[in-house]
């Protein structure tokens, strides 16, 4: 059912579900490296591979990374809590449970503010619990790379025993029609917050962050909420956007029909931009939790957890709060920038130099523009903020105008090196040799003498006409304002 | 006296003062496990080439003038459930036939660093889960006093080895019983440390609340010397204690009960104990009044209800442990031809390669700790561990030690007890309690019962680090009772 119809019918109630891999120097229960992308299984121990007799002893840096991402996120640090065993059989799986947090989470009761439509929406936090990763496994053969139907399959371990944390979201009603837009805001901040803490690097193409959404849809003026589907495998910002819209689709298209939605998980298709059926929870596991009896139970010190709470960074929104001051902008400006992650992107460019409303506008626009049409993350383009910031300058100093300036950006995005460089090689600078322009301006009056004759007549808006022949003439070369002189004094006319 | 029969303590002294090399000593154990081996069956794998190497390393230590150990070139036999690096590791289940560990356990680790010479791996119930090494893949063990008789489990290799004079030591592990029964049911001393005092790390977890590595020796002291050998804080894991050993070597020396406070646990006796057990119990308790022990009888009431919740703990912690044997990375797979999910080559090799015991706990584990079940039975079973540590702390409050028999009954026949798994699991109802709340006991001769001229144990239980307790309480006994004998009650069993 379309977008709009759907949301005429029923209300969404969303939920989030967010992994997040710590960037510790070793994995959370042995002394095996964290390194991404090494050779498989060269990052294992007799822990990690669960070899007989293997214990686990927990990290001190990850269980701190997590109590610093709880205290972020405003929840209450438990003052005595335990790992437990999550119980089920894979072959990426080592141990064939689970090493993590049942109902005695590190943290629970938080919420994380994020801005939306230039409203503030408050998301509420169930709990953020340490846990420990899987083996990463791969089919081979078959049509679909998922296990059914592959030839064999083959597991790699490095990934197995890094430190995870889970962050879950308590259900989130009231978002209507902008619920997509809510998850994505809540998943862009929440990568924000891991990045001002500096507790992983929150790659989501990497897999270092994943995002599982929960949709669940109710009639309009319901009281009770429908059942949910969750839906993984959404591996970027716009991916949760779009995974939320499909799936509001399909439900109010099930629930329209009189049809019953099945509480399964799902997975989201980047190509196709819907979902399809995973394995439903009617036929899921009991994974029969118990409190993991290798590790001790873990008793946060009270003036400990203080001393990380005072040290915290400064969070991302108050300083998006304080920059917005800074560069005098508009919230609906600051929401734009937030919503392709250009802010960081303007504050370095800042930070170099350049004035924030040049950084601001360059960033937004021309790069905005180029993102787009590659597709690819703003902050992924081949240029960095101290070359835009070094382009303002040129542009401040009258070496280019904005017309060469992109020129410059476009030899810059193309791998021509720096800007002096594309200037240089691509022979961009302003034309303000005297003697060039005066010449350039000669052959243009005398092929435009009717429009001149007008110029001199007294009408002086004309002159626009001549100063735009000036400038094709040198190919967007010359500096418009001097040529528009030039051609007055010649002229004879004054304003 | 024959080097096999002589004492740890002594062989480590005379390999010290060079009066016998290492060497000699390892070939005379080797010579007596040749010659009772194929009676007692004590071992799943033995070494003699790795056993000399390891001999002749401690020689050679020795002729460089190095100061070695108390235990230096003393053997030792090693409960297969430990891992070792050079010697295969099975837990005597068929799932981990011929598997090689490439790492040692933290005691493994440590028997070594002190010199003790690793004669080979000793026989189980397949990963420690019985009373009577029946349970084993390869076979059962059989009891030096009686073959036709159980040396006790799990540990019955361990038991059977140093009763049968094969080793002077062993290592064990207890988790609800499995050193005090085996030592109690061969006539030989074993000692449950306080849980995390030593280390399971390389330990083949059968429950991980519960196990805990402890000594076989056939005296107090030796026992105490292969304590101190191998306990203490490990990092490795977590739930290790990190305080130091109590000084049990020092105790052992010093057996001595004058004004002690001894507590008679009250719940332990009566129906289903055999009279021979007992009567050797009640003398024991007299012996150390005689010594100037203060005895009172003490009710622990929660006790009774210990081995339920024990058989649901050890079972639930178990179905996760043993999860982990699923044919993916190593040990026993049975079913991968190319057709089949690994799922169900999962099934198909834990179905062969597990025996019905390890079967049977699974099941319960797994159904103790399904959804709907869990507050019924592995939260219900907790709470009755909290009280029986509890029990614990009060009777504490009153005495210094607690005692009973170790066992209700003396060694049973073999298969006697193998298609009921109920009276086999009463055989450690003694013991249970201790292990439930991880406080420290020991096992030491007290007799033979008057019906079946068997070994009967008695088990002294201590506070939470009281270790040396255990120790220096069975040290007096066991001089006492030696004095009355005329020598060990070990030297009473039937030559082999």
């Amino acid at each position: 059912m379309p977008y709009d119809e759907a949301l005429e019918r029923f209300e969404p109630v969303l939920g989030l579900e967010t992994h997040v891999e710590l960037g510790t120097a070793s994995k959370m229960f042995c002394g095996c490296p964290t390194t991404f992308g090494a050779a498989p299984n060269t990052q294992v121990c007799p822990v990690c591979l669960a070899l007989p007799g293997a214990l686990p002893t927990a990290n001190a840096a990850a269980i701190e990374s997590t109590i610093r991402i709880g205290l972020a996120l405003n929840c209450s640090i438990a003052e005595w809590c335990r790992f437990a065993r999550k119980n089920y059989f894979y072959p990426d799986m080592p141990k064939n449970y689970q090493i993590s947090q049942y109902d005695e989470p590190l943290c629970f009761d938080g919420y994380l503010d994020v801005e939306v439509d230039g409203k503030t929406v408050r998301i509420e936090i169930e709990r953020v619990h340490l846990e420990e990763d899987t083996g990463k496994s791969t089919h081979v053969g078959g049509a679909t790379g998922r296990i059914h139907g592959a030839d064999y399959s083959i597991v790699d371990y490095n990934r197995a025993g890094i430190p995870l944390v889970e962050i879950v979201t308590k259900p989130i009603p009231g978002t209507d029609r902008l619920a997509p837009e809510v998850a994505r805001a809540y998943a862009t901040e929440l990568r924000e917050v891991m990045r001002a803490l500096g507790v992983s690097d929150v790659r989501m193409e990497e897999g270092s962050m994943r995002c599982d959404v929960n949709v669940s849809l109710m009639p309009r003026g319901a009281s009770e909420w429908g059942t949910r589907t969750e839906t993984k495998n959404v591996n970027s910002l716009r991916s949760v956007e779009r995974a939320v819209r499909s799936e509001i689709e399909r439900q109010a298209g099930i629930l329209a029909d009189g049809g019953k939605i099945i509480q399964e998980t799902r997975h989201f298709h980047e190509n196709t931009g819907t979902t399809t059926s995973g394995r439903s929870k009617e036929e899921a596991q009991d994974y029969r939790y118990f409190p993991e009896p290798d590790l001790v139970p873990i008793a946060p010190d009270t003036a400990w957890v203080a001393t990380l709470k005072a040290a915290l960074p400064e969070l991302p929104r108050l300083r998006r709060k304080r920059l917005q001051q800074e560069w005098g902008v508009s919230d609906l400006d600051m929401e734009s920038m937030h919503n392709i992650d250009a802010i960081e992107l303007v504050e370095a460019t800042v930070a170099a130099g350049a004035p924030p409303a040049d950084a601001r506008k360059w960033w937004m626009g021309e790069l905005a523009r180029r993102a787009n049409e590659a597709a690819v993350p703003l902050g992924e383009l081949r240029i960095t903020p101290d070359q835009i910031a070094r382009v303002c300058a040129m542009v401040a100093g009258g070496a280019l105008n904005d017309k060469l300036a992109r020129q410059v950006l476009e030899g810059v995005l193309n791998g021509e090196g720096s800007p002096d460089e594309v200037v240089a090689a691509r022979g961009l600078q302003i034309v303000n040799d005297e003697g060039e322009l005066s010449a350039i301006i000669d052959q243009v009056l005398a092929d435009n003498a009717a429009t001149a004759d007008k110029v001199r007549g007294g009408k002086i808006a004309a002159v626009g006409a001549l100063v735009g022949g000036v400038m094709k003439a040198s190919r967007g070369k010359a500096d418009a304002a001097r040529a528009r002189e030039l051609l007055l004094e010649k002229l004879g006319v004054s304003e | 006296m024959s080097l096999v029969h002589t004492s740890a303590a002594e062989l480590g002294a005379l390999i010290a003062s060079g009066e016998v090399s290492a060497v000699e000593v390892a070939q005379a154990h080797l010579a007596r496990i040749s010659a009772v081996e194929p009676q007692v069956n004590a071992f799943l794998h033995v070494d003699a080439e790795a056993t000399l190497a390891q001999a002749r390393a401690v020689d050679a230590r020795r002729a460089a003038g190095e100061a070695l150990g108390p235990l230096a070139g003393v053997p030792i036999a090693h409960k297969d459930v430990f891992t070792t690096t050079d010697m295969p590791t099975t837990a005597g289940s068929k799932i981990l036939e011929g598997y090689r560990p490439p790492y040692d356990a933290t005691v493994t680790r440590r028997l070594r660093e002190a010199g003790l010479v690793i004669l080979g791996k000793t026989n189980l119930d397949e990963f420690a889960m019985g009373s009577s090494t029946e349970n084993s893949a390869y076979g059962p063990t059989r009891n030096p006093w009686d073959l036709t008789r159980i040396p006790g489990g799990s540990s019955g290799g361990s038991s059977a080895a140093v009763a049968a004079y094969e080793a002077p030591l062993s290592t064990g592990t207890d988790t609800g019983g499995s050193i005090r029964q085996p030592a109690a049911v061969t006539g030989i001393v074993g000692m449950k440390p306080t849980y995390g005092g030593s280390s399971r790390y390389g330990l083949i977890a059968f429950a991980s609340s519960l196990d805990t590595p402890g000594p076989f020796a056939r005296n107090v002291l030796d026992a105490a010397l292969l304590h101190e050998a191998f306990s203490g804080h490990d990092p490795m894991d977590s739930t290790s204690v990190d305080a130091p050993v109590p000084s049990v070597v020092e105790a052992a020396r010093h057996g001595d009960v004058a004004g002690l406070r001894v507590g008679v646990v009250k719940e332990f006796g009566g129906d289903g104990y055999q009279p021979g057990v007992l009567a050797r119990f009640h003398e024991s308790v007299e012996l150390l009044e005689s010594l100037g022990a203060k005895v009172v009888e003490v009710s622990c009431p929660s006790f009774s209800t210990a081995l339920p919740a024990y058989y649901l703990i050890a079972p639930s912690e178990a179905s996760s442990n043993l999860a982990r044997f699923d044919a993916m990375r190593y040990g026993l797979r049975v079913g991968d031809d190319g057709t089949r999910s690994a799922e169900e080559v999962m099934a198909l090799t834990r179905a062969a390669g597990f025996g019905p015991e390890v079967k049977r706990r699974i099941i319960l584990g797994t159904y103790a700790l399904s959804s709907g079940y869990y507050d019924a039975y592995y939260g219900q079973a907790q709470k009755v561990r909290t009280l029986i540590a509890r029990d614990f702390e009060a009777a504490f409050h009153q005495v210094d030690v607690l005692v009973s028999p170790t066992t209700p009954t003396t060694a049973f026949p073999i298969g006697e007890r193998a298609d009921d798994p109920m009276a086999m699991y009463l055989a450690d109802l003694c013991t249970i309690p201790t292990n439930l709340a991880g406080n420290a006991a020991i096992s030491v001769p007290c007799g033979l019962a008057d019906e079946d001229g068997l070994p009967v144990g008695l088990q002294i239980m201590a506070p939470v680090l009281g270790d040396d307790r255990c120790y220096r309480v069975a040290a007096a006994v066991e001089k006492a009772l030696e004095q009355r004998w005329g020598g060990s009650l070990l030297s009473k069993a039937p030559a082999l």
